[in-house]
């Protein structure tokens, strides 16, 4: 029985990794949309609204960091696969749910509040400094989540 | 940490000098007008619109000017010269230009009429050739379109309003007149709505042909050309071949005005700088002898102005403190590491009137903080060489640019300091590649921890300086209460937190809760467990009591102190906010670390090294731009949303002093 629970845990990385860098392509996707509109109008914001456009390329990252964080915990990177118990794997497994939910989420609303800030650097380039700071409130929680994640992960005994 | 003091210089001077003093000030630029002061109704305003509205023209004429030698000869410029800053030039140069100003202005002027001439030439190319097209139909055909036949046969051409074969149109014909055989149709040309024709027949049967045509979409073409297709074709081609040529011709007689370049920029900025003097000229009341002028000034450059105005010309100056009511402009000045973060808060908000200026402790934090969240040594060193050498290498670069650069210059030093303490170095390469390729591994020991080891024991440093930074926040709104003399204020809205705040913590920090979060149970003795639990109920009761202290209805007072006391949730959260340090390093750290293993994957041949190399470049580029991007983005996040919370309002007015506004060269004066 102890495959699975290296089953339970590869798939809490699967579904960090799966699920915030989904949200974070879907808010990327909206706010690069709304930055193509802007650059057509006006090529030389280009550079400011491609860091708009990044902010919420975050949650993928997040995700990818606990999915990395989860593989080299029991030791599908290289070295020995460690014997984890259906139980632990299932932990492992609820430790990566915060981050692939809460990245899913504020990956996709970061995306709209990055689009719509993306309309205050159109309009008024000199607030790009306030305009920037709409969807880093929304990684607020992102980071919560993956700061849980995170430790929970890294104190699950293996 | 200073906001400069500013006063007001008022100076009534004769008529005469008015252009010269305008100038004076204009070179010296250390003065912004506002002239709302002065107001008697005797003194009369200059209408300058029009003169104003003559030196615009000539300096958008100019530009114009310049975007076509830029679109015919393009001016070489490497990716760098944005960071170049404006050229300096010597007086005299600028002197010269502006003396040959009518010779420039004619050049600019030929320069635009050339450019002209090129897209008419263009207009009437895509006209020709139009024609041509439109010709195409008829080219099969050998005879002038307008030709009407000889004496006894008529010849007419036209287009039916749809394909037709040549039996449909016999057929159509035959429905129409039966009897009429003696004609001869040719179809020159078939698209899918237009058949062209030429038709042939005796000229007593023309009328009745035509008729029965019509009957099935005959039409005669719009426009007739009087000659043969094919040559009126030729005929055209050549008149476009000599249109290009001739633009070619214009095209180098274009370039030849390249050398004039910077003459015409100079140009442009003489008559803008002109143009704002004449706008400031319009703002000045002046009798019939005199005329006054007021502005702000800051109170250093006071006295340099003084003597420029009051020796050189007559006239009288005066200088006054600004008024109880008036809102000054707001400059800072601050020292060289402290005036780097001035572009971040500007961006925030300059200080209002009597609010202190925050860059110097906010410089400190926004470069811990920054090097925090990146922290790798090599990423820092790189970030910091770049810097440096953009700075040493172009020494006139826009002053807003260099400060920013100079920011991360600081900023990268600080990331280097952090690598060290965690022992990242472009992650965990040094590892990776003694591992690998040189089969013993080697670590660079962490000087301090490394995080992703002990994250819990980051978690608690994080929170731990989230809260020495917010306490600086309130302890600069104690400060501007002190200076301000409010000492009610102090005590209740800073004292009562402070001892809230302080005694909450040493609640916190022998409890069970901390324990278990920092791996190790601190005992106070109890004297101090005692002075935490009388410093906290003291600060809780405080608030409650005195924090809505305006508010005459007692009940309402105390409601509104619980609600103060309830911003303790507040407090909570900005502190919590401070794990993104954590997180965004631990981010840094591990991504390397993927993209050190991604690239050692591929073994320890020839191919394999050449592989490492290219992901080991590739991906720590990628790396360290967005991590470069967070952690700008949420070091501003600190600071804004949680450090100025505490005591920050902004929104003052920049100084914009009348100076010589110039877009493309700097004026050097000389003394």
């Amino acid at each position: 029985m102890s495959e699975l629970g290296i089953v339970y845990a590869l798939l809490g990385a699967a579904i960090a990794v799966l699920l915030a860098g989904a949200g974070s392509s879907i808010g990327v996707g909206i706010a690069g949309q709304a930055a193509a509109g802007v650059v057509t109008e006006d090529p030389s914001k280009f550079a400011k609204v491609l860091i708009m456009q990044l902010l919420p390329g975050t949650q993928g990252i997040y995700g990818l960091l606990v999915g990395f964080i989860t593989l080299s915990k029991v030791g599908l990177l290289g070295g020995q696969v460690a014997a984890i118990t259906p139980q632990t794997g299932l932990m492992i497994l609820a430790a990566c749910l915060p981050i692939g939910i809460v990245g899913l989420i504020s990956g996709k609303y970061q995306g709209k509040t990055s689009a719509a800030s993306i309309g205050i650097v159109a309009k008024k380039p000199d607030q790009f400094g306030k305009a920037m700071l709409f969807p880093a409130m929304v990684e607020t929680y992102a980071i919560l989540a993956l700061l849980i994640s995170i430790l929970a992960v890294s104190n699950i005994p293996v | 940490m200073a906001v400069l003091q500013m006063q007001r210089f008022s100076i009534c001077a004769l008529k005469k000098d008015r252009k010269a003093i305008l100038e004076k000030l204009q070179a010296l630029g250390v003065m912004e007008i506002d002239n709302s002061v002065i107001e008697d109704d005797s003194l009369q305003k200059m209408d300058t619109v029009e003169s104003r509205q003559v030196f615009e023209k000539q300096a958008v004429m100019a530009e114009h000017a310049l975007d076509v030698l830029q679109k015919y000869v393009p001016e070489k410029t490497s990716m760098l010269s944005s960071l170049e800053g404006k050229k300096q030039v010597n007086r005299w140069e600028y002197e010269k230009i502006v003396q040959n100003r009518d010779v420039m202005s004619k050049r600019a002027r030929e320069l635009v009429n050339l450019n002209k001439e090129i897209s008419e030439n263009n207009a009437n190319v895509v006209k020709l050739e139009n024609q041509i097209e439109s010709l195409a139909p008829w080219m099969s055909l050998e005879v002038p379109m307008t030709y009407r036949g000889t004496r006894s046969a008529a010849f007419l051409v036209g287009t039916m309003s749809r394909a037709m074969t040549m039996e449909e149109i016999r057929t159509a014909v035959a429905e129409h007149a039966p009897d009429l055989d003696a004609y001869d149709v040719t179809i020159l040309s078939a698209d899918k709505d237009l058949t062209y024709l030429a038709v042939v027949c005796l000229r007593k049967d023309a009328d009745k042909l035509e008729d029965a045509l019509r009957a099935s979409g005959f039409a005669r073409p719009s426009q007739m050309v009087s000659k043969v297709p094919s040559e009126l074709k030729k005929n055209l081609e050549e008149q476009i071949q000599q249109l290009n040529s001739k633009t070619k011709q214009i095209e180098s007689q274009i370039a030849e005005y390249k050398d004039y370049r910077n003459d015409l920029r100079l140009f442009v900025d003489y008559y803008r700088i002109r143009a704002e003097k004449y706008q400031i000229l319009g703002q000045i009341p002046q009798s019939k002898q005199t005329f006054f002028i007021s502005g702000y000034v800051p109170e250093g450059a006071v006295p340099l102005l003084k003597e420029k105005i009051e020796n050189a010309y007559n006239c009288t100056v005066d200088v006054e403190e600004i008024k109880e009511e008036e809102e000054p402009p707001v400059l800072l000045k601050n020292g060289k590491i402290s005036s780097s973060v001035e572009g971040v808060l500007e961006s925030y908000g300059l200080p209002h009137k009597g609010e202190v200026d925050p860059t110097r402790i906010m410089s400190v934090f926004y470069i811990v903080l920054f090097g925090m969240m990146l922290s790798d040594a090599a990423y820092g060193l790189l970030v910091s060489l770049v810097c440096f050498i953009a700075l040493k290498k172009f020494p006139r670069m826009a002053e807003g640019l260099a400060k920013s650069i100079r920011l991360f210059m600081y900023c990268g030093i600080s990331t280097l300091i952090w690598g060290v303490l965690f022992g990242g170095y472009f992650g965990n390469v040094v590892d990776i590649v003694s591992e690998v390729y040189f089969g013993h591994k080697v670590v660079i020991p962490a000087l301090w921890f490394v995080p992703l080891n002990n994250p819990m024991k980051l978690l608690i440093f994080s929170l731990g300086l989230g809260i020495v930074h917010l306490f600086f926040g309130l302890g600069i709104k104690g400060y501007s209460y002190i200076k301000n003399k409010d000492y009610m204020g102090f005590l209740c809205d800073v004292v009562f937190w402070y001892m809230l705040l302080v005694g909450l913590l040493l609640m916190l920090i022998p409890s069970d809760l901390f324990a278990s979060i920092a791996q190790a149970k601190i005992v106070f003795p109890p004297f101090v467990n005692l002075l935490a639990k009388v410093l906290a109920i003291g600060g809780a009761v405080g608030l409650l009591l005195f924090a809505a202290r305006d508010n005459k209805n007692f009940g309402l007072r105390l409601a509104l102190g619980a609600y103060e006391l309830y911003n303790i949730t507040g407090w909570l959260s900005d502190v919590l906010s401070y794990s993104r340090l954590l997180a965004l390093g631990l981010a840094t750290g591990v991504i390397a670390s993927v993209v050190n293993q991604m690239g050692s994957m591929m073994g320890t041949s020839i191919i394999g090294v050449i592989g490492f190399i290219v992901v080991f470049i590739v991906g720590h580029t990628l790396n360290l731009a967005i991590n470069l991007l967070g952690a700008y983005v949420h070091t501003n996040r600190l600071q804004f949303v949680e450090f100025f919370g505490k005591f920050y309002e902004g929104g003052g007015r920049p100084f914009n002093p009348f100076k010589q506004n110039t877009k493309y060269v700097d004026i050097k004066e000389e003394n």
